[in-house]
């Protein structure tokens, strides 16, 4: 029996999700190719965006990948830090922000 | 500093321990395949050559700085040096040859004591492209050094220097502490005597190698961030960069088994294997000369000491003719100059 949900190996079997659907799979990674070609943000930025979002959703596998593409597009990890603290901020702020609910539903039941 | 494999004793040190290591293991179990098997998928078994254009000469092993990563071994404690009659059969050999490029690597191949007598002989013969590998601090290691970007000016040197990131922090983890800001300082000297200025034909590229195990990206693109960073931070100017994949021998072979790296290293290899790089390999078109006038078919074939297949192996008694019948020697290191979009001295091959 498998031991882990998560296995590094799976990463590189990431392609293979097209064989039972070809078309929508095909569809899938055209899309994903076309994002992260340079636009009116560099590959680079669109690195350090993924980067930050693959914490925010906590997948190891993207993890894994975009701290690697970082390193060889010679981002620091300096960079990479605070690209992590945006995320972990707008997560945090997001939990936060929602206690102007609580103290609105407080301040009306309250006497 | 750290010391050379050499200084060391490392097992590392003996070449075919290294050459050992990257024909067991994966490559042994059938994990991964031979580099020789791989190529011949493509019908590329055996690799030829084509017209020689590069002659790359080492000048010595000896240099001021020991980078984590050099595939050379070098450093301080490295001995050995070119003589001056070896460069003299060199010279006879680039008078006769119709190589564009002549290519001075090291070590530091300015601690050649008869560096200067050389350059000075081989600007002689009209090499469309003189390069010397320069490791930019030397020029500030010693006075005798100080005016060596002017030397480089003097006889239209083309200058390739080593920098493996514009932020000072991983470039000093790789080539050691201070090399960033000496790197710097040297930078705007060879810009201030012409070097790397736009339109300029005094050439100045640099050199991007990882830190680290991991591929470089695409050059272009690294080129723009470093251009932009070392403008806006430094003003410096430079024309190409070259990004160059570390190849899995001598020191950073040496990394990547005591960091647990080398077999991941080695799947990204093979991974990002590309048949259309094969062909413009640098060893197709490449004659490396060892400090000792011993031929290789490429500076790295150099550090696992694979001599040229062929007859002929020593400078002295160098025929192009007869070398361009031999088959070139490959091990599984070759996976490094093919991956993505190829590596070479002179960067991304397609």
């Amino acid at each position: 029996m498998q031991k882990t949900y998560y296995d590094p190996a799976d990463l590189k079997k990431f392609g293979n999700i097209s064989e039972w659907n070809e078309e929508l799979g095909t569809k899938f990674f055209d899309y994903y190719n076309s994002v992260f070609k340079e636009g009116a943000l560099t590959e680079r930025e669109k690195s350090l965006i993924a980067l930050a979002v693959a914490h925010t959703i906590q997948c190891p596998y993207c993890i894994d990948a975009y701290t690697g593409d970082g390193l060889q597009r010679g981002i620091t990890k300096e960079e990479m830090m605070e690209a992590l603290h945006v995320a972990a901020a707008i997560r945090g702020g997001a939990s936060l922000v929602h206690g102007v609910q609580m103290m609105n539903k407080v301040n009306k039941l309250e006497m | 500093m750290i010391k050379s494999l050499h200084k060391r004793e490392s097992e590392l040190a003996n070449t075919k321990r290294q050459l050992e290591i990257l024909s067991n293991g994966i490559f042994k179990n059938g994990e991964l395949p031979k580099f020789k098997d791989k190529i011949s998928e493509t019908h590329l078994f055996p690799l030829r050559p084509k017209t020689l254009e590069i002659l790359q000469i080492n000048l010595g092993y000896m240099c001021n700085q020991t980078c984590a990563h050099c595939h050379v071994d070098a450093g301080p404690d490295r001995k050995e040096i070119m003589t001056k009659e070896t460069m003299q059969q060199c010279l006879s050999f680039i008078k006769k040859t119709n190589a564009h490029t002549l290519d001075l690597t090291g070590g530091a191949p300015e601690m050649n004591p008869n560096f200067r007598w050389f350059v000075e002989e081989v600007s002689k013969e009209g090499i469309t492209d003189f390069i010397v590998r320069s490791n930019l601090t030397i020029m500030l290691a010693n006075k005798k050094y100080h005016d060596l970007p002017e030397f480089f000016k003097k006889y239209n040197i083309h200058v390739i220097s080593s920098m493996p990131h514009w932020t000072r922090g991983k470039t000093d983890k790789q080539r050691g502490d201070g090399v960033f800001d000496k790197s710097i300082q040297v930078l705007k000297k060879l810009n201030e005597v012409g070097y790397g200025m736009p339109n300029s034909n005094l050439k100045l590229d640099l050199v991007y190698n990882p830190s680290g195990a991991f591929l470089p990206a695409n050059q272009s693109a690294l080129e723009k961030d470093f251009k932009k960073a070392l403008m806006d931070d430094f003003g410096i100017q430079f024309h190409n960069l070259f990004a160059i994949t570390n190849l899995p021998i001598s020191r950073f072979l040496d990394y990547l088994i005591a960091s647990e790296n080398y077999e991941d290293y080695m799947y990204a290899l093979v991974e990002a294997y590309n048949p259309l790089a094969v062909t413009n390999v640098m060893c197709t078109n490449t004659i490396s000369v060892g400090y000792d006038g011993f031929l290789y078919d490429c500076d790295f074939n150099q550090m696992l000491n694979l001599k040229v297949a062929n007859k002929v192996n020593h400078i002295s008694e160098y025929e192009e003719e007869s070398l361009q019948n031999r088959n070139i020697v490959i091990s599984q290191h070759c996976y490094g100059c093919t991956a993505g979009a190829g590596s070479s001295c002179q960067g991304n091959v397609i």
